[in-house]
């Protein structure tokens, strides 16, 4: 349930063209702290798009997003610093290949000066043992299985101790007996009062997990509700294709 | 043959001493100047990409004969005559001011690819987590980029080391210098050659083999 009433970050209004082509036409959101926000919806229909303006991996074209009380989409604020604040997991995972699985947790936190090196490896063993692979400190990413990466890319994230948590699909390129294992973690991480915004195909998942739905079409929001609202009871046509198609 | 080594043997170690010098030297600048060009031709700005683009394009334009000559009579002419400055350049620094540009062109070429080898994810990985974007250059992109550029990055020294006889033209007692005086005093031009061709090879292939090692040892798929 959605904590209190501190809103963790605020869209407004949101435009996003790649050239010629309008992938997101004005989307307002607020979410709340300790609020779990899915993201469901069409290919193409602009969900990663979306997500990845939250961070600003993608300049917007025009619009506000305010995390802590600053639009971090003007073009002349300090954006690493907030980065820092907002964790992201992507599909792939994108572990640095080339460092330890200890290494990937701690970069970040020592090179932002955040925690010293000792420290920052008592955290990093911390974080591994929460999501489960505590054994595999010392390995390389690529000796790890799909789910066992997905969930270091999970603790490397929360290593920089972020407000909100981005995820983008983080199951959709995982073997399917790997999936339980990465969205307990999240589910974990859900209970334990992180806000959340996950893009998703996991429909059980979002029903289960998420406070909010929201279903992204043509670069709008075209229907939002408590999974209840969406998944029972939708109004919106594009929601009814949608659901009808996947479920 | 023996009577050749025996003799003049000293005098073409030295002479590739200093080929060695002069190549090492330039190897140096040449992989800050590729560096500097190369992370300049990926950085997401269009005036830094031409710059970038205008560099390369002009050193692999020009043959280094030319550029040698340029550099070496052209520069301190222009300096002495349009500026009224005395430049005096020793022919080892117009050397290595040659092999540095156009080796560092072909090194920037290389890691401009190097680090497009690199998969998008990894820099927005990095970014996601708040490190700025030099950061990410260096302590993502480029680490998992000079893998794969090694062996390139090999080759292109190799072809400079080469390099290094064009600069007999502007007097340098590098290797080739030398044995033309060791041919003029002997007139054994089979067995000079053949001596010095055999010094370029030793050289060569330990530095292939030298490379072979790094790659390996570079490489993290290795337990
Ligand atoms: N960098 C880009 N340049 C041009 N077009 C892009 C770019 N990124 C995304 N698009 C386009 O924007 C639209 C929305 O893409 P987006 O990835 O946000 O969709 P999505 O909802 O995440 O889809 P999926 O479920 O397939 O991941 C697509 O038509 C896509 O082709
Ligand atoms: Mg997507």
């Amino acid at each position: 349930m959605i904590a209190n009433d501190n809103i963790k970050i605020s869209v407004k209004s949101l435009y996003k063209d790649f050239g010629k082509t309008n992938v997101l036409n004005g989307i307002s959101l607020d979410v709340y702290e300790g609020e779990v926000v899915c993201i469901i919806g069409p290919s193409g229909g602009g969900k990663s798009t979306f997500l990845r303006c939250l961070n600003c991996l993608e300049d917007p074209t025009s619009g506000n997003i305010y995390f802590d009380g600053v639009d971090i989409a003007d073009v002349t604020v300090d954006i690493n610093i907030h980065r820092q604040k907002i964790g992201m997991v992507f599909q792939q995972f994108n572990l640095f290949p080339h460092k330890t699985v200890l290494e990937n947790i701690m970069l970040a936190p020592v090179d932002r000066k955040l925690l010293d090196k000792e420290t920052a490896r008592v955290r990093a063993l911390e974080l591994l043992k929460r999501v489960g692979i505590e054994e595999k400190a010392n390995d390389y990413p690529h000796s790890l299985s799909g789910g066992q990466q997905q969930r270091v890319a999970i603790a490397r994230a929360l290593a920089m101790n972020p407000d909100i948590m981005l995820f983008d699909e983080p199951t959709s390129a995982l073997d399917p007996e790997m999936v339980g294992e990465v969205l307990a973690v999240m589910k974990e991480l859900a209970q334990q009062g992180m806000t959340m915004v996950i893009v998703t195909h996991e429909m059980g998942f979002a029903r289960d997990v998420a406070d909010r739905v929201l279903l992204i079409a043509d670069g709008v929001i075209a229907e939002e509700g408590t999974p209840k609202e969406i998944f029972d009871n939708p109004q919106n046509k594009r929601t009814q294709d949608f659901l009808a198609a996947v479920l | 043959m023996l009577e050749i080594i025996t003799k003049f043997g000293p005098t073409l170690l030295e002479a590739m001493g200093k080929t060695l010098t002069m190549a090492f030297y330039s190897l140096i600048f040449a992989s800050i100047i590729g560096l500097f060009f190369g992370v300049l031709a990926v950085v997401r700005n269009k005036v830094c990409n031409v710059i970038a683009q205008i560099f390369v394009d002009i050193i692999r334009g020009v043959p280094m004969i030319v550029l040698a000559y340029f550099v070496f009579f052209g520069i301190p002419y222009a300096c002495k005559n349009i500026i009224g400055f005395n430049l005096t350049l020793s022919a080892l620094e117009a050397g290595i001011i040659c092999l540095s540009l156009n080796c560092g062109a072909y090194m920037a070429e290389i890691i401009r690819g190097g680090i497009q080898s690199v998969p998008k994810g990894q820099m927005e990985a990095a970014r996601s987590l708040g490190l700025p974007y030099l950061t990410s250059m260096r302590k993502i992109i480029l680490p998992q980029a000079i893998r794969t550029m090694i062996p390139s990055i090999i080759n292109q020294f190799i072809i400079t080391l080469k390099d290094t006889s064009i600069l007999s033209i502007i007097g340098f007692p590098e290797l080739v210098n030398s044995a033309k005086g060791v041919v003029a005093l002997t007139f054994k031009s089979f067995q000079v050659w053949a001596i010095v061709g055999i010094m370029y090879l030793i050289v060569i292939t330990i530095l292939s083999k030298l490379a072979k090692v790094l790659e390996r040892r570079l490489s993290y798929d290795r337990k």
